[in-house]
């Protein structure tokens, strides 16, 4: 039987926001008959024709700078059956490592045909892909000499409320996991499920290196859609 | 029981989500799927008896202080009780009720949020009372947390309540919006503490 226990603890000193903004008490177990059945779903009609190619949604005058990824998975339960329609929304920085984002302080360029946003949904076997650049490592402020490793976030809108999941996607062979506190949050075993796989077979030729990230939402209950 | 996989690592939303979660409110050049409006600005013929209220409130750290980088989805059913199955879409379409909002606190003041919605019915099942999901994310959050907002004028619903009623009773009234009138708009204020005297009761769902 695999170590359930996944994610980071509320609280997690090495990571310094955690201190004021964890909570100290344990949580209320909700038992599953007091539960919610569904979340909102969406349709592929919410989707912008360029909403799941990074390279393409935020074009001025020409192409993003950087090396272009694939990155494609499946969404699933804890049973290993796929999610059909979820919404994954994706943001992430720029191949310098910069944040489209009005509070970033980061000396890096930003890429004017580059954004950095996308979403998808899965699929009827619950799989995703999309394409992107791959980001650049970013400094923070957590302590003297900071950077993240390269990662992507993920918002993933599973079917039920419990399956509401945020999470960060990171690159095999990051020399950074050992110095970054939010990748290790995560308890040892369960750090690689944070990383995704270089993939020789979805790399496209002339085009593309893929990288494989197969995310999987708490629960194992039928789903109303299936 | 088969073996289960392991779930996937929750990780922080971080400081940045703004352009792709919230790229409308905070003026960045991306569309949005959901925003602080929960229902269309005409509200649907089905619910035309149905009170429109505003639900408003700010997050506050360990040190009383507003937190301006949140993340907060409210996520409820309609004034009958039923949370909406059809798909939310097509893009600025109609969309009537869709009972899910999302909001940041970074463009109001003081870190707060204020959705428009109308007031939930009562779910079938074990509930007694109406209320809406809650969850949270933010910057120095590792995981998501979850909670209900409960109306402070649902007294005798709010008693019979199961799960209000498995909460110690000297934290329930961190569950309940407090409802005022604003200038003619019925307005729930609905404060999310992450520690202190007044810490939130947040809640875990296992497997």
């Amino acid at each position: 039987m695999p170590d359930l226990d996944v994610h980071p603890p509320h609280l997690y000193p090495a990571y310094k926001s955690t201190i004021l903004r964890s909570p100290t008490r344990p949580l209320l177990l909700v038992p599953e008959h007091l539960r919610d059945v569904s979340m909102p779903v969406f349709g592929e009609s919410v989707l912008g024709e360029f909403d799941h190619d990074l390279t393409k949604n935020a074009r001025v005058n020409g192409e993003p700078i950087g090396e272009r990824i694939k990155v494609t998975g499946r969404v699933m339960d804890q049973q290993g059956r796929g999610l059909a329609n979820v919404l994954i929304e994706i943001w992430q920085a720029n191949a310098a490592g910069r944040y489209v984002h009005k509070a970033e302080i980061h000396d890096a360029p930003l890429d004017p045909n580059f954004l950095g946003s996308g979403r998808v949904l899965t699929d009827a076997e619950g799989r995703y892909s999309f394409y992107t650049i791959k980001p650049g490592a970013y400094p923070w402020g957590n302590h003297y000499n900071a950077w993240r490793p390269n990662h992507i976030h993920f918002s993933v809108l599973g079917h039920h409320l419990e399956q509401r999941l945020v999470t960060q996607m990171y690159f095999p062979g990051d020399p950074l996991f050992a110095f970054d506190p939010i990748f290790q949050s995560t308890p040892v075993p369960a750090r690689e499920l944070l990383i995704a796989q270089f993939s020789m077979d979805h790399t496209e030729a002339e085009f593309a290196l893929a990288y494989m990230f197969d995310m999987v939402l708490n629960g194992h209950r039928k789903t109303p859609f299936q | 029981m088969a073996h289960l996989l392991r779930e996937t690592p929750s990780q922080t939303v971080g400081p940045f989500f703004a352009y792709s979660l919230t790229a409308e409110q905070y003026g960045y050049p991306y569309t949005s799927l959901m925003n602080h409006a929960m229902v269309s600005d005409q509200t649907p013929a089905d619910y035309a008896a149905s009170e429109r209220i505003f639900i408003q409130g700010r997050v506050y750290d360990g040190q009383g202080n507003p937190i301006p980088d949140a993340v907060v989805e409210l996520w409820q059913a309609d004034p009958q009780g039923h949370y909406r199955l059809a798909p939310i879409g097509p893009r600025n379409g109609q969309p009537g009720f869709t009972g899910f909002g999302r909001m940041g606190t970074g463009t109001l003041p003081d870190g707060q949020f204020r959705f428009t919605t109308l007031k939930p019915g009562v779910v079938a099942g074990a509930n007694a009372a109406p209320y809406i999901n809650v969850t949270l994310f933010m910057r120095g959050s590792l995981r998501g947390l979850f909670t209900r907002l409960y109306f402070s004028d649902e007294v005798d619903a709010n008693a019979q309540d199961a799960l209000l009623n498995s909460v110690d009773p000297a934290r329930r009234h961190t569950l309940l919006a407090h409802r005022e009138d604003q200038n003619g708009q019925l307005t729930y204020t609905f404060n999310l503490h992450m520690q202190g005297d007044n810490e939130t009761v947040f809640f875990a769902f296992a497997p």
